[in-house]
């Protein structure tokens, strides 16, 4: 118990504060204030792979790490579409999971954010178009904001979190 | 089938010492039955349409006799798709026997004839390895029913979960068969995140193959790309230079240690103790952004390239990259003390989740999980392929087989990794970080072997006529490993499957595939 105690100590708080939307400097109140103005509470994500090679899903999980700890922001995971403002959707489509993405975008409430995260769900990535694959994500479900990279950084994924939220306001 | 005579294996050029050998129909279960006693294991079965060769099909068998691999094969005429099934001598055989039928539509004789890759996204009669295959194909996605296999009694019901699951992972389907809160069985059906990536690498050249093998399984793109560069630099007779190769090393033990650090937090935090998730994220993130200062990217994915390496270490990154061995060592330490007192934990961890060392050899559980069952095997010592020949690494081993062993087996190797990779960087050799590929790459076959972080992976390449790449499979250790999992969570209760899982952490997509 006491190294324990010591071990929170030492480290302290690590968090950073949230990057831009855009380009002018963000700090965690007037962000919070954003996400509070467009939706009235905290903001509930719902991630979906939609056929991903995992990578992407790494990235996502840094997201709650103690450095950008979003559940500070007023942001947070949920585990079901229906409790959830936007999804978070990572990976090309395959075709075996083209009706559970529809299906959970239907169960999610409106108004609904749609994020596709990660070169594979913004245009298809190397995967591409295929027997297996119907690339990306917008050829399934409407798509409010695409963020590119492989895998996207957390901060780029931020970023897309909060244009997303900004475009709705 | 005509009787052919046993011939002699032929040498496969590469890193390690790997043969191939065909086999008649009648010698196939035969010579696999022969190895088994000596401890061969199945790392991967396969198939290949070879008609426009004349040769019909072939099935593709590799076996790794502890340092050695042997790639047995069968030709199996069109006329008569069938092959006997390994699955009598290597369990894991299964799966791998049912998405050779849903790819290529050779039957394996006496085994399971459900489709396994195969949902709905192309009809049964259809197998999309054939060359006839056009790959845009697109057929009509018609829905159509597993059975799965009930478990009848008193008081039994069924838990289904998935394909979408609670948490940020990926998508499988688990059907539970439960009695009040104890688990009587489980059942996995996975090819959901399916997305045809054998067929994607024969649209794409050879020197650009590796950028799909990193792809295939995210957390281990370091691990699969190097294995497919060994494969093609086999086929190349192609050495990188030395310093590449450590620094392939260097990258491998950081892909391995993040993931460790991910998972033992995850690990705590599943079992109640969210200070382990936010201590480890905290050290994982340290390690990726210093992989962006010193290789340019948080996941460097295309960092092993055909002949070596994308670009030298950046200027000046050794100093901080040995601070950060140093200091993660000490912190690494200091948590694995934190849990080992921390009775909460080890209640949860201990007796939970347990495969036991005979289990464990039967049906072929590889990677840290088998070496947390007695299974003490590693790649990078078996066979030790350049240029962990000169760094010999230490294996870890547990024989508890529960999730407090695969625990402490992730705190071996992850401050295991930690010394290799002090040690890489104290004798990482002067010079070039990458030789040039031949212009015209020669045609013929090569295999990759690597242990990443999770276990064995093998990337099996056939090169074809002008750069191409006529055959390519990449193959996870995740193939052996889900089944076991099934045999894992037995007599266990419906709260721990979610600490269970993690502490295999299985790829889906490279699975899939
Ligand atoms: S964008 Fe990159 S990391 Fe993400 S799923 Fe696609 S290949 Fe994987």
């Amino acid at each position: 118990m006491l190294t324990l105690l010591k071990k929170i100590a030492e480290i302290g708080i690590v968090s950073e504060p949230l990057p831009a939307a855009a380009d002018e400097p963000w700090l965690r109140e007037p962000l919070q204030a954003e996400i509070l103005a467009v939706l009235g509470r905290a903001l509930c994500i719902r991630h979906v792979d939609a056929g991903s090679c995992n990578g992407c899903e790494l990235e996502v999980h840094a997201l709650n790490n103690p450095y950008y700890n979003i559940e500070g922001a007023g942001i947070k995971f949920v585990a079901s579409p229906r409790h959830a403002d936007l999804l978070l959707v990572t990976g090309p489509v395959s075709r075996h999971m083209e009706q559970a993405l529809r299906r959970t975008y239907d169960a999610t409430p409106e108004p609904k954010l749609v994020v596709a995260a990660g070169d594979c769900a913004c245009s298809g990535g190397i995967f591409g178009e295929s027997y297996a694959s119907c690339g990306r994500v917008t050829n399934v479900i409407p798509v409010d904001v695409t963020v590119p990279g492989c895998p996207p950084t957390p901060t780029r994924l931020l970023r897309g979190i909060l244009a997303a939220v900004k475009a709705r306001n | 089938m005509s009787p052919q005579t046993q011939q002699e294996p032929a040498p496969i050029q590469g890193d390690f010492p790997a043969r191939r050998l065909t086999v008649a129909a009648d010698q196939w279960v035969h010579t696999a039955e022969s190895l088994r006693p000596a401890g061969a294991r199945l790392l991967a079965l396969w198939a290949s349409d070879e008609r426009d060769h004349g040769a019909d099909f072939t099935v593709h068998a590799a076996i790794l006799k502890p340092s050695r691999l042997l790639v047995l094969e069968l030709r199996v005429p069109e006329q008569q798709p069938v092959f006997p099934s390994l699955m009598p001598v290597f369990p894991a055989a299964a799966r791998m026997e049912r998405a050779v039928f849903d790819l290529l539509g050779l039957r394996a004789q006496g085994g399971d004839a459900r489709p396994w890759l195969r949902h709905a996204a192309w009809p049964q009669d259809q197998f999309p390895l054939r060359r006839d295959f056009a790959a845009h194909r697109v057929f009509p996605n018609a829905q159509e029913a597993y059975p799965f296999v009930r478990v009848e009694g008193d008081g039994v019901h069924e838990i289904a979960v998935g394909p979408v699951h609670a948490g940020i992972i990926e998508p499988g389907h688990f059907r539970f068969s439960v009695v009040g809160e104890k688990l009587l069985r489980l059942e996995e059906r996975l090819g959901y995140v399916h997305k045809g990536i054998e067929k994607r690498f024969e649209q794409l050249s050879l020197d650009a193959g590796q950028r799909l093998a990193a792809r295939v399984s995210g957390d281990s793109a370091v691990a699969f790309s190097w294995a497919y560069c060994m494969a093609l630099e086999g086929i190349c007779g192609l050495a990188p230079p030395p310093r590449a190769l450590y620094l392939r090393a260097l990258l491998l033990e950081r892909e391995r240690l993040a993931n460790h650090l991910g998972d033992l937090g995850a690990l705590g935090n599943d079992a109640g103790f969210g200070f382990g998730l936010a201590q480890f994220s905290r050290l994982k993130e340290n390690l990726l952004r210093l992989n962006e200062a010193a290789f340019g990217a948080r996941y460097p994915m295309d960092f092993v390239v055909p002949g070596g390496v994308a670009a030298d270490l950046a200027k000046d990154s050794k100093p901080p990259l040995l601070r950060q061995c140093a200091a993660l060592e000490r912190e690494v330490a200091g948590l694995r003390r934190i849990y080992d007192e921390h009775s909460g934990v080890q209640d949860r961890f201990a007796g939970c989740g347990r495969v036991a060392p005979e289990l464990a050899r039967s049906l072929g559980l590889m990677g840290l999980a088998g070496r947390a069952s007695g299974q003490a095997r590693d790649l990078r010592n078996d066979v030790a392929a350049p240029p962990y020949d000169r760094l010999s690494v230490k294996t870890a081993g547990r024989s508890e087989g529960d999730v407090a062993a695969r625990v402490a087996v992730r705190f071996d190797e992850a401050l295991e990794s930690l010394r290799l990779c002090r040690k890489i960087l104290d004798e990482l050799p002067p010079g070039a970080v990458r030789a040039a590929l031949p212009e015209q790459p020669p045609e013929g076959f090569g295999v990759g072997l690597v242990e990443g972080w999770r276990g064995p992976l093998l990337v099996a390449l056939e090169a074809g006529p002008r750069g191409t790449i006529r055959r390519c499979h990449p193959h996870d250790c995740s193939w052996q490993n889900w089944p076991v999992l099934e045999h894992a969570v037995i007599g266990n209760i419906v709260p721990d499957f979610p600490l269970i899982n993690k502490s295999f952490n299985l790829s889906y997509s490279g699975q899939d595939l």
